[in-house]
């Protein structure tokens, strides 16, 4: 199978079908969904990081008028499993077992200890302050950093120590590389925690059909088919009389795959009771028990020979992953994710990595858009500005001298990463050219005073997408790496179609629409496409990765081109003519002049209403299903650079970011209005991290901040113009190409930011190394306020 | 985020409003934009029993100009006021300072008198109020009464009014001829409360600082005059750059900053030298022109 490069949608910009529902406000979220006799949740949660649970008081609460149940976790065990985070890939992984309400200890604050069910969830919340729970406080484990000390408290008194896990990567000759070495550059990076903050929140609607005891779940989810599984092995039911329905998802981010507690207590709760129960997450508990991540600290170095090559990259991290590891991929997966792309824009030739993963009492860590890739990508570029700066050298200049080339690969570098389809090179042509290197140069030169710091930092990245079987599949982990499309022709010669796939604002919809739509030979406004219903698609991966057009968009291709076949051979055998001689075209069967031979219409409702006009022994199938697992390449790499011009105030330690460019390569472009927005949304997180956001913990792991007051989310207002760029490199293993777009933004935009900032305050011979970069940081920095610590 | 059970209510007249808050004192809280009160309500952080919402009273809706000044009446949105200002050099202070509050959909339906009842010390409204010299208008049952702005504000959250007295108006008095005003605050997001911000004025004549008003907010536990540098000020020269630093390191060393989780003290003093050399220049480049 080969793609048809005379495509007429794939590769054009075109805007989702959704968006004029969805801006009309007819969207249909979760929240939008209400049955008869539904009942509303919501919990109670933990004010404490770490407590025993002596007593539960619930009488008062559960007389309260209106109030249906108020469970604890020993009401839910009859009929609900907890579960316990355990991966082949993480051998020794320790995370103790998890309950969908807190079982005798709460070990972060935030944590559901009861549920209360009432008819309103305003009454729902009138009586969870009338439940007394007797909490005994134990010590929080709050500061990681301190992990090996003595006097740490555990985080669970069942364990030893906090350490969850931990790993080394070593290949080939670190030691020799860092003896020989002509330069060595050393940083230590801290990270502060984050959370993906999705404009609509987790919200479940739970509910058994009881005249057919099906057990149906609407919630706001990026993978219901692997919730779905979830659902059925934890509440004991057959995968069958289980449905999950995303509809409508107002952003995920690597936010909505996990399993939550406060969620599977409400399925748990509608599976006991058999009545509908909603529970939408207010944007408190959003804050609080949403997965944070990225909270690390990186001692890192770098080797550089006397020509100027880097040789060996030497990384130590420090990971806070909160109470437990989540289930079921496990928070170390951003582990690994954070020290594997270290160096991978580069030829070097030993690496060593140890990481320590910290348990704390914190919110769990999961997966947040472009996983790790900000850490690793943050760390590397620090040291290869570190380096250019100590070898007086252009930093382009350098990052050139050093890329990853086109004839090195295919090539599996010593982190273990297989580097194949990169175009470094031409993706750094490309920025010189978009940004105009030399004027703006001297731009920030003639911008900059002593007050008004300009700084131009870059960030080349690689960015591995579209995860393969292999990533979950070895680990013994349930998480499905294929996807399906099945396409249906209706009697009218239009397209349903469903697929495993999930739309969750990202626009994969519009994509695998394009797709389909070339792939057959028919418009994608004939197409209706259902996404993210278990009862109509076969099991599949959903939303992660950047694998929607990688892995879906093969899918839907493939599954096109099946049903081409078929309304192909019913065209010819209708025709009597030979199937070579007849093509597709805007849902029309046309012969090699062009002339219209017979629409789809025509044919379908031929084939539907009128079986007998056909040749004995054909029988059409116009319904298809392709299943797509790539079979090669544990993920596909992508690759980029981007640069940001920011301007700091060396008085007030304001940064400002103007400017911001992004070139990127993620294969064949299926859309280029949606990939570009894709990378805008990416950048504005990755700038967001670089300057604003942190989930902040007290010393005593109090949560700081559950408000977006507190958490402060990147505006309109301050963020740049962002120009993009492409570098198309198709993907050498699938027949389209296309490879994953929709984290490269956030992978690489901090570390830009960061770059440029520390280039501004090169000027004053000041350097910082911590993100957010906050006023307080650029000041002490430039030693005009004292390092002392806020209460 | 759903707030406790209180009694609503929404009277038509300023006696009903009074008689409600003479009943229910502390219990009660009035409803003007909301802005503030119905986050607080929602994440229950206030739980009163009774809320009166006085948006129905005709006379707590006007923003009209009197003999004493601008009266900015109980139910005047940000936004009306910043249009009004915007209209005249005279009030240039409110234009700068109320472009700064928040957001558009914020200013459009907060108050200017709600937001000095909450008295947030990082807010504009009680700043430029102390700034002007305003005073602020109480009424209860038990009569009427004016409190200077400057003395009105008591700490973090805590006023000079009696749990039965609505403020009914803020009022502004015009500033006289002479007068100079400039405003800058610190944030790392436009609209944020601010991390500190100075409200200034000076009062030239015969190109001499006859008088001088600085006004910082988001430092201390309210808006807080700089005396010392008012006092070094006065009599002085605006163009004179030596004083204007006296000035800022005096007004560095005498504001007592409060630090918070997020800002340092050291950060917030610091803050207060910076906005008092800049607003004191932009102030010197205004009031040079005379």
């Amino acid at each position: 199978m080969t793609f048809d490069f005379a495509a007429r949608e794939i590769g054009r910009s075109q805007p989702r079908t959704q968006s004029r529902r969805l801006l009309a406000g007819r969207g249909r979220y979760s929240d939008d969904e209400n049955r008869p006799g539904q009942l509303h949740a919501c919990f109670l949660r933990s004010p404490y990081p770490h407590a025993a649970i002596r007593s539960v008081d619930r009488d008062a609460a559960a007389a309260h008028p209106g109030v249906a149940g108020v469970f604890v976790w020993e009401d839910l065990a009859p009929i609900c499993k907890p579960w316990r985070t355990v991966s082949k890939a993480f051998p020794g992984l320790q995370s103790p077992t998890q309950h969908p309400l807190a079982a005798g200890r709460v070990s972060f604050q935030g944590e559901p200890v009861a549920l209360v069910l009432a008819t309103s969830r305003a009454v729902a919340e009138d009586a969870a302050e009338l439940i007394e729970i007797d909490y005994e406080p134990l010590p929080a484990m709050a500061d990681y950093k301190r992990w090996r000390e003595e006097d740490v408290p555990l985080v669970h008194p069942t364990m030893n120590n906090n350490l969850a896990w931990c790993c080394d990567i070593v290949e080939g000759d670190v030691d020799a590389a860092f003896a020989e070495a002509a330069l060595i550059v050393e940083d230590e990076i801290v990270f502060t925690r984050h959370t993906g903050v999705p404009l609509e929140p987790r919200t479940v609607l739970a509910e058994t059909d009881p005249a057919t005891g099906e057990f149906s779940v609407h919630i706001s989810h990026q993978m219901p088919h692997q919730l779905q599984l979830h659902l059925a092995t934890f509440l004991d039911l057959p995968m069958s009389s289980v449905k999950v329905i995303t509809g409508d998802v107002g952003g995920g981010f690597g936010i909505k795959m996990h399993v939550y507690a406060d969620e599977f207590a409400v399925c748990a709760a509608a599976h006991m009771l058999k009545r509908p129960i909603k529970y939408v997450a207010d944007r408190h508990e959003s804050m609080l028990a949403d997965v944070h991540a990225r909270e690390h600290v990186v001692r890192a170095r770098m080797a550089v020979d006397g020509a100027g090559n880097i040789t060996a990259f030497d990384i130590h991290d420090l990971h806070g992953i909160g109470a437990y590891s989540v289930f079921p991929r496990s928070s170390t997966m951003e582990t690994v994710m954070a020290l594997r792309p270290i160096g991978a824009a580069y030829r070097y030739s030993a690496y060593r990595a140890h990481a320590d993963v910290i348990l704390q009492n914190k919110s769990i860590t999961g997966q947040y858009r472009s996983v790790g890739h900000p850490i690793a990508t943050t760390v590397t570029e620090r040291l290869v500005d570190r380096a250019a700066r100590a070898l007086g050298k252009d930093p382009l200049v350098f990052r050139r001298s050093n890329f990853v080339r086109s004839e090195d690969m295919p090539l599996t570098n010593p982190a273990g990463l297989r580097m194949l389809d990169l175009s470094h090179e031409m993706c750094l042509d490309c920025l010189i050219d978009l940004i105009g290197y030399e004027h703006l140069k001297e731009f920030v030169e003639v911008g900059s005073d002593q007050h008004r710091l300009l700084g131009l930092g870059f960030a080349a990245f690689v960015e591995m997408t579209a995860s393969g079987t292999e990533a979950y599949g070895r680990a013994g982990v349930q998480v499905a790496a294929v996807d399906s499309v099945t396409l249906m022709l209706e009697p009218d010669g239009s397209l349903k179609a469903s697929a495993s796939l999930c739309e969750i604002g990202q626009g994969i919809d519009q994509g695998l629409r394009q797709i389909i739509a070339d792939g057959i030979g028919i418009r994608s406004s004939k197409i209706v496409l259902t996404l993210g219903e278990t009862a109509n698609s076969t099991h599949g991966g959903g939303a992660w990765a950047s694998r929607g057009a990688a892995i879906g968009g093969e899918a839907a291709y493939g599954a096109a081109k099946r049903l081409r076949v078929e309304i192909l051979a019913v065209a010819a055998a209708l025709l009597q003519c030979s199937v070579e001689t007849l093509d597709i075209v805007d849902g029309e069967v046309v012969d090699r002049s062009g002339t219209m031979r017979i629409s789809l219409r025509e044919l379908a409702e031929t084939v539907y209403f009128r079986g007998y006009e056909l040749p004995p022994e054909l029988q059409p199938q116009l319904g298809v299903t392709h299943s797509y697992r790539r079979e090669q390449d544990a993920a596909i790499p992508t690759n980029g650079i981007q640069a940001s011009l920011v301007e700091v105030d060396a008085e007030t330690g304001l940064v400002r970011c103007l400017k911001h460019w992004v070139v990127e390569d993620c294969g064949r472009i299926i859309n280029p209005l949606l990939v570009d927005e894709q990378i805008r949304g990416g950048v504005v997180q990755g700038i967001g991290a670089a300057l604003f956001e942190a989930c902040v913990y007290d010393q005593d792991a109090q949560f700081q901040t559950g408000t977006l007051a507190d958490y402060l989310l990147p505006m309109a207002g301050e963020m740049p113009d962002i120009v993009i760029a492409h570098v198309e490199t198709p993907y050498s293993g699938s027949v389209l190409g296309a490879k994953g777009a929709g984290e490269a933004g956030t992978c690489a935009a901090a570390a830009a930011v960061l770059n440029a900032v520390n280039d501004a305050l090169a000027r004053r011979d000041a350097a910082v190394s911590e993100t957010p970069i906050t006023p307080q940081l650029i000041l002490q920095a430039l030693g005009s306020i004292d390092r002392e610590i806020a209460s | 985020m759903k707030p406790a059970p209180f009694a609503y209510f929404a009277p038509e007249s300023l006696d009903e409003v009074l008689a409600l808050l003479t009943e229910n004192g502390d219990e009660a809280q009035i409803l003007a934009g909301g802005q503030s009160l119905i986050p607080m309500l929602a994440l229950r952080m206030a739980s009163p029993t009774v809320l009166i919402d006085i948006n129905r009273i005709p006379e707590l809706q006007r923003l009209k100009e009197t003999e004493r000044g601008l009266e900015v009446a109980a139910c005047v949105r940000h936004s009306e006021l910043l249009r009004y200002a915007q209209a005249s050099v005279r009030w240039s202070l409110l234009a700068q300072a109320i472009r700064e509050v928040a957001h558009s959909g914020i200013r459009n339906r907060g108050t200017i008198c709600g937001s000095v009842a909450l008295a947030d010390p990082a807010a504009e409204a009680p700043a430029y109020a102390v700034a002007l010299g305003a005073e602020i208008l109480l009424k209860s049952r038990r009569g009427e009464r004016r409190v200077a702005a400057e003395d009105f504000f008591l700490g973090i959250y805590e006023t000079a009014r009696e749990p039965d007295e609505l403020i009914v108006a803020a009022s502004m008095p015009a500033p006289t001829v002479g007068w100079h005003f400039a405003f800058e605050e610190i944030t790392r997001r436009r609209g944020d409360y601010a991390i500190a911000g100075l409200c200034a004025g000076m009062r030239i004549a015969e190109g001499r600082i006859a008088e001088a008003r600085l006004v910082f907010f988001g430092v201390a536990d309210r808006p807080t005059r700089a005396l010392h540098a008012e006092a070094l000020l006065a009599d002085g020269n605006p163009k004179d750059p030596e004083l204007r630093a006296a000035a800022a390191v005096a007004a560095r060393n005498e504001i007592e900053v409060m630090d918070s989780a997020e800002h340092s003290a050291s950060y917030k003093r610091h803050l207060v030298h910076v906005l008092s050399r800049r607003v004191l220049s932009l102030l010197a480049v205004d009031g040079g022109a005379e």
